[in-house]
Formats: structure tokens, C-alpha cells, sequence
């Protein structure tokens, strides 16, 4: 049975013109992150040290936590704690209830789509408006982004022109990325007016001072946190550093590896609410908890979700990041995704060649292929593979124990392969032959040939 | 020097060429070969798939057949990646085990590293595209990773290109994966084409007129692909070539 990925991955891939378009706009995205690493003699070193302070941190990230929370609550922020989804959600209505909030601007925040805030605000009578401008475009549209850091990269100009015709009422046909950005821009600052609170995400959230920083590129979460008076900033609990001085290291990471930028556009500081004004963090755990005990997937929350393992992935970029059905797709996801529900997920670690690029590019060498690997020996352990998966491997093992079979079976599979019509050989159960030639049959197999190599030669 | 030839189960079944190739390369460069016939396969597909009970069994008969040899040596990056890197699973605190995995060698990382050779006599006077099989590359580091920032060098590129009359194509995308990925490439069928049809255009437009590798797994997804397309591409493994086999 072809998992979930398989299917929408193989729908994905029957748009050829398509799949190949997204391929080349994600590797053009890869290449210029190549350009920037390259330009860093340094970069080695720099993803080494991100990586050390990630584990250093999460080695005693209950001390970290404990520290951010004082110290910001010193800068005249409120915290929450959150253990779930639900309990943001509902810690982010009361909140905003609170306040009597009806219109929200919210700049992007994976945390905010992995609770699925934005339905269960809607659901409240409260309007969430995301200003990041993909993020927006994938809100318009109906649909969950596709990519962490470009949430509409599965989107052409021309389906942008399409929905924005549709909701912004701009010309029919129009897919100039300038008029449509400016009919964006438009829109979006009359939200901003309006915003009565503003939600952010946090990339890093520092021990040390209590402070917070933003990355954006488009300036949209300062300003959707500058005019009301109602800032609340939405966090995974793996997203502290332990000083302000570790910041330079992850400021030079991020915009590079995930844009190829050497810095992105903003990287806004937030210490404390704003003069009369209030600040909010919430802090929430949903599952990171119990990736933080286990040895194998720890890594794993060093993840500053930069999206170069998707860009470098060259199955994501073949087969989109819908084609995951989490909100973390991609290697990353592919990790985070299980550990959430291993059962339903169970397909995603094998959505994978195994090629170890992704590791070759994460920023804070999370060793992202060998987890994937090790996924797919845990949910075996736990009975979760199907058995068209284990009932072969079983028999394979059966065979390769016993060498005189081995070599009994593979003369006998050769005769076969060799005897039979290809048009029997190519049936509908043989994926290998939908596409691609079998390897030819040789009429000795390499033990036969040395054997009789040997006899002669002696 | 005697060692141990550990030869891929695919390769023994489908291409005995490349496992004679092989024998050659070395038996020409003063090495004496033992081929266990106990061998059977390293077990990579089984773990690979999750089945890790399985591939203990075939771990340690491997380990078994082949640690009484100085070295071992496998004309597979992927294979050989395998042992080193995915056995220590099988053999938690055990020192002998892990002494044992050093001794195993990709056969091209055994004639640098082992056999210290730095040129292969020859003449091979075409095209040759290098397929950087993943393994090979960013598990055994056999060359630098084009996402890693550092001196680069690759020794099969340096095997290949001190063969008389070679020219070395050069790809946009130098080390992208093939999509063969063991079952990946029936279990994501689509992908896993869409992906070998892309590296195939990479050699085409690169003008490749010979396509190798270090992995014959790669090389077999890859040649059934050019094979079903009708085109001209020739695929040999990196053993026939440095054994100077025809085109």
C-alpha cells in the first residue's frame, strides 16, 4: 500500500511542468544559500558553535526557562505556560477576550499553524489577519502554507493574480509581481489600522535578558505590534538561547540558510510591552517535552526552522509540502511529525531517499537523515510498519541467513526473470517496471563466475 | 596483502562484471583476494526499512564471516556505509566490533587511503559523468558535499581523472541524489523517476557519455530509466572502468 506521501507525491508529480517549476525555485533557493555559506570562511565553525549552544540548552532547558520567565517578567511582560494546543488556544482567547479584541494582525508564527490558532480564533468571532504576504496569499486561498519560511512557494504569480482578483479585486489576469504586491501592500495597511492586538511568533527568545527576537522580512511584525497596544508572542518552549551574545551566531545562521540573505530585513528586539501597553508570551510545550527525553530525537528541537533542509530535500521539492499533511513538512517535519503520532505519521521518515543532504545543510547539525533512519527501526519496533513492508524484509532475511538458498533462490529468481514474457514481467505490481527497465539477467551470478575463475586459475 | 571481498548482494545476482572488475583492480595493484562464499547481504535494505530484528541476524553473520581479514573492501559507498556506520546499533560496548568496522573500505577510499595510489594506468577517452552516490559521499565523505563549506575533493574524481584521454563532465547540480533510495525507489516510485530523469538531463546537457558511480544501486535505477527512454547514455560502475573494461 503507497502511504499518503507516495499518493499525493505521485499526484504532485503527474503535473510535470509544475513539479519541475517548484524544484528549480526551491534549488535557485538552495543555490544562493550555497553562495552565502561559501562567502563565510568561517561557516564550519559558526554551525558547530550553533549547534553546541542548541544542545547546551536543551540539556538544562528547565533552568533557561525558569530565567527567560523572570527576567522578562522584570522587563514587565506577563507569561504563560501552555502544555498543549488547546491550552494556548484557549490562553490566547482569554487574552484577546480580555481586551475586548474583535481584529487581530498576526505576523508568521509556525507554532500558531501547528495549534491551528487561526480557525479556533475565527470560530470566537475574532478576524486573525496574517501579514506575512505568503502567508496571507495561503490564508486567502484556503490552505495551510506549504513551506515554514515560504509559506506560498507552491503558488505561481499567476494563481496570486487569480486569488487576489478573487478577493482584493485586483485586474483579472494580473499576475505582475509589482502591482500584485502593491494591491497586497494596500490591503494589508488598512488591517494594520485596524489590528486592535497584534500576535508574533519568536525565533529566539533569550535567558539571560528576557528579550525576544523577530525576523521578518517584510517589517510586518513591527508593525502589527506598533500601533495597538496588545502584543502577544506565541513560542515552543525549544526557542531560548542562553545569552544575548549567542545571538550573533544564529542572527548570521537563519536569513543565510534560509534565504540566502546575509541577515533578514528585520530582526526586531522586543524587551517589555511598549509605554501603556501590555506584552504577553506564551510558552508552549505540545509534545516538545517528550522529545526532549529521549536521546535518539532530541536533536531534533535544536531546529531553528530556517527551511534549508526542504529547499535542499530533493523529494520536498518534488513533491511539494502539502504532500506531508503536517505543518512542519519537509526532513524536519518528517521528524516532529512522528514523535507527535507516530501511527499516523508513520509513512513520513520513509518519504526519504536517504541522501543526507539535509543534514549536510542544517545550520545547527541536527543529524536530520540518521533520525529519519532511526524512525523508521522505532516504528517497526513499536508494530507500526504495514506488513507489505515486513512480510518481504522477513523473507529476505529468511533467504540471506542461509547462503545455499541464496544462491539457490537468486539462480532460480534469474531463470524466472530471464523466461518470462516482458509483458507478464512488466504487470501492474511491479513498480520497479512502471518507469524503468529491470537490470539485465546474467546467466551466472559473480560466486558462479569467481568460482570457476578459481578452478581454472588453480 | 589478503583481504576479504564483501560483494553486494544485487551486484553477485545481477552484475557479476562488476564484482570481476573489481577482483582485477586489486589483484592488479599486489592484493590477494578472498571471496567468503558464506556472504550473503550486509542487511542494509532491512534496517533501512525499519525491520531491525532482521538485520541483527545479518549484521552478525556478517561480522562472523568477514572480521578474521586485515581488510575488507566493497565496490559499494552504500554497502559499506552500512557496516561502518549503521552496525554499531547491533554491537552496543563491544570494542573488537568497533576495531572491526576501520578495516572496512569502499574500493576506491582502500586504493587512496590503503593502497596509497594515486594514479590508475589507462586509457579511457570518453566523457565520463561521476554519479556522487549519497553514501558515499556524505556518510564515508569519499569527497566534499557541495553544501559543506571546505576544500574540495573527491577521490573518485581523482582515481577517474588520472586515466589517459578522460574527460570529467561538469553537472549544475554535482551531487544531487538519484532517487534510489532502496525500497524508496518502489515504495515513492514517482519521485524516485522524477529524480533519476532530472540527474540523466544533468548528464545529458553536461554531454556525459559514459555514466558511473561508486554504487551500482544507483547506477541500476539510473540505467533502467535511460534504458526505458531509448537513449545512448552508456552506464558502467567505477570498478569496470579502473579495470579498463570497453565501452
Amino acid at each position: 500500500m503507497p502511504t499518503d506521501h507516495a499518493l499525493r507525491a505521485a499526484e504532485f508529480v503527474a503535473d510535470s511542468e509544475r513539479a519541475h517549476w517548484h524544484d528549480q525555485a526551491l534549488w535557485f533557493v538552495r543555490v544562493k544559500r550555497d553562495r552565502m555559506a561559501q562567502s563565510l570562511p568561517e561557516w564550519e565553525t559558526l554551525r558547530d558553535t550553533a549547534g553546541a549552544i542548541k544542545a547546551h540548552t536543551m540539556s538544562r532547558l528547565g533552568d533557561y526557562l525558569e530565567e527567560f520567565e523572570q527576567q522578562a517578567t522584570a522587563l514587565g511582560a506577563k507569561i504563560h505556560w501552555a502544555r498543549d494546543a488547546a491550552e494556548h488556544n484557549a490562553i490566547v482567547l482569554s487574552i484577546l477576550q480580555s481586551h475586548s479584541v474583535k481584529k487581530v494582525v498576526k505576523s508568521k508564527s509556525m507554532l500558531t499553524e501547528e495549534c491551528h490558532l487561526n480557525p479556533f480564533l475565527e470560530r470566537h468571532g475574532i478576524e486573525v489577519v496574517d501579514t506575512d504576504l505568503g502567508e496571507w496569499i495561503v490564508q486567502l486561498a484556503g490552505e495551510p502554507p506549504s513551506h515554514i519560511v515560504l509559506p506560498a512557494i507552491h503558488k505561481k504569480k499567476e494563481d496570486v493574480g487569480e486569488i487576489f482578483h478573487r478577493f482584493l479585486g485586483t485586474d483579472k489576469g494580473a499576475s505582475d509581481p509589482i502591482y500584485l504586491t502593491e494591491a497586497a501592500r494596500h490591503h494589508l495597511r488598512q488591517k494594520f489600522m485596524q489590528g486592535d492586538a497584534g500576535i508574533t511568533g519568536v525565533n529566539f527568545a533569550i535567558a539571560e535578558t528576557g528579550g525576544f527576537v523577530v525576523c521578518t522580512n517584510e517589517g510586518n511584525a513591527d508593525l502589527g505590534v506598533s500601533l495597538p497596544k496588545l502584543h502577544i508572542a506565541c513560542m515552543g518552549i525549544e526557542k531560548l538561547i542562553p545569552r544575548a551574545r549567542d545571538l550573533g551566531v544564529f542572527l548570521r545562521l537563519l536569513a543565510r540558510s534560509a534565504t540566502g540573505q546575509p541577515i533578514t530585513t528585520y530582526s526586531s528586539h522586543f524587551h517589555g510591552p511598549v509605554a501603556g501597553g501590555e506584552l504577553h508570551i506564551v510558552l508552549v510545550d505540545n509534545g516538545r517535552s517528550e522529545i526532549l527525553k529521549s536521546d535518539e530525537f532530541r536533536r531534533s528541537l535544536n531546529c531553528i526552522r530556517c527551511g534549508a533542509c526542504m529547499n535542499t530535500c530533493p523529494v520536498y521539492r518534488r513533491s511539494g509540502g502539502h504532500s506531508y499533511g503536517t505543518t512542519v513538512p519537509g526532513p524536519i517535519g518528517s521528524i516532529l511529525a512522528p514523535a507527535r503520532d507516530a501511527k499516523l505519521f508513520a509513512g513520513l521518515p520513509h518519504a526519504c531517499s536517504l541522501c543526507g543532504s539535509c543534514t549536510d545543510v542544517c545550520p545547527v547539525k541536527i543529524d536530520l537523515h540518521h533520525q529519519l533512519l532511526t524512525w523508521r527501526g522505532e516504528i517497526g519496533r513499536r508494530g507500526l510498519l504495514p506488513l507489505s513492508k515486513t512480510l518481504p524484509m522477513k523473507l529476505m532475511a529468511f533467504v540471506f541467513r542461509r547462503p545455499w538458498l541464496y544462491s539457490f533462490a537468486g539462480r532460480v529468481g534469474r531463470r524466472i526473470m530471464s523466461l518470462t514474457p516482458k509483458w507478464l514481467l512488466y504487470n501492474r505490481f511491479n513498480s520497479w517496471g512502471r518507469q524503468r527497465e529491470l537490470p539485465p539477467v546474467p546467466p551466472q551470478s559473480f560466486r558462479e563466475l569467481y568460482a570457476r575463475r578459481q578452478h581454472q586459475q588453480n | 596483502m589478503r583481504v576479504g571481498l564483501f560483494i553486494p548482494c544485487y551486484i553477485d545476482q545481477f552484475y557479476p562484471q562488476v564484482g570481476l572488475a573489481t577482483v582485477e583492480v586489486l589483484e592488479r595493484h599486489g592484493v590477494e583476494i578472498d571471496f567468503p562464499t558464506a556472504q550473503t547481504c550486509c542487511g542494509q535494505p532491512l534496517a533501512n526499512t525499519g525491520c531491525l530484528e532482521e538485520a541483527r541476524s545479518l549484521a552478525q553473520n556478517f561480522v562472523q564471516i568477514f572480521e578474521k581479514y586485515e581488510y575488507v573492501v566493497c565496490p559499494s559507498g552504500s554497502c559499506t556505509s552500512m557496516v561502518r556506520h549503521h552496525y554499531d546499533q547491533f554491537f552496543p560496548d563491544d570494542p573488537k566490533f568497533h576495531e572491526f568496522t576501520h578495516r572496512v573500505f569502499e574500493l576506491c577510499e582502500f586504493l587512496i587511503d590503503v593502497l596509497k595510489v594515486d594514479r590508475i594506468a589507462g586509457r579511457f577517452p570518453y566523457r565520463v559523468g561521476l554519479h556522487q552516490s549519497c553514501h558515499g559521499l556524505r556518510e564515508l565523505r569519499l569527497g566534499k558535499s557541495s553544501e559543506l563549506v571546505g576544500e574540495p575533493f573527491s577521490k573518485a574524481h581523482k582515481l577517474l581523472g588520472s586515466l589517459e584521454g578522460i574527460s570529467l563532465s561538469q553537472l549544475t547540480r554535482p551531487d544531487e541524489c538519484c532517487g534510489f533510495g532502496g525500497t524508496f525507489a518502489v515504495a515513492e516510485e514517482a519521485v524516485s523517476c522524477m529524480m533519476g530523469r532530472d540527474r540523466i538531463f544533468d548528464h545529458e546537457r553536461a554531454g556525459t557519455e559514459v555514466l558511473t558511480a561508486l554504487d551500482m544501486s544507483c547506477l541500476m535505477h539510473l540505467d533502467g530509466l535511460i534504458r526505458r527512454d531509448g537513449k545512448k547514455m552508456r552506464v558502467m560502475h567505477i570498478a569496470e572502468i579502473l579495470a579498463g573494461r570497453a565501452v
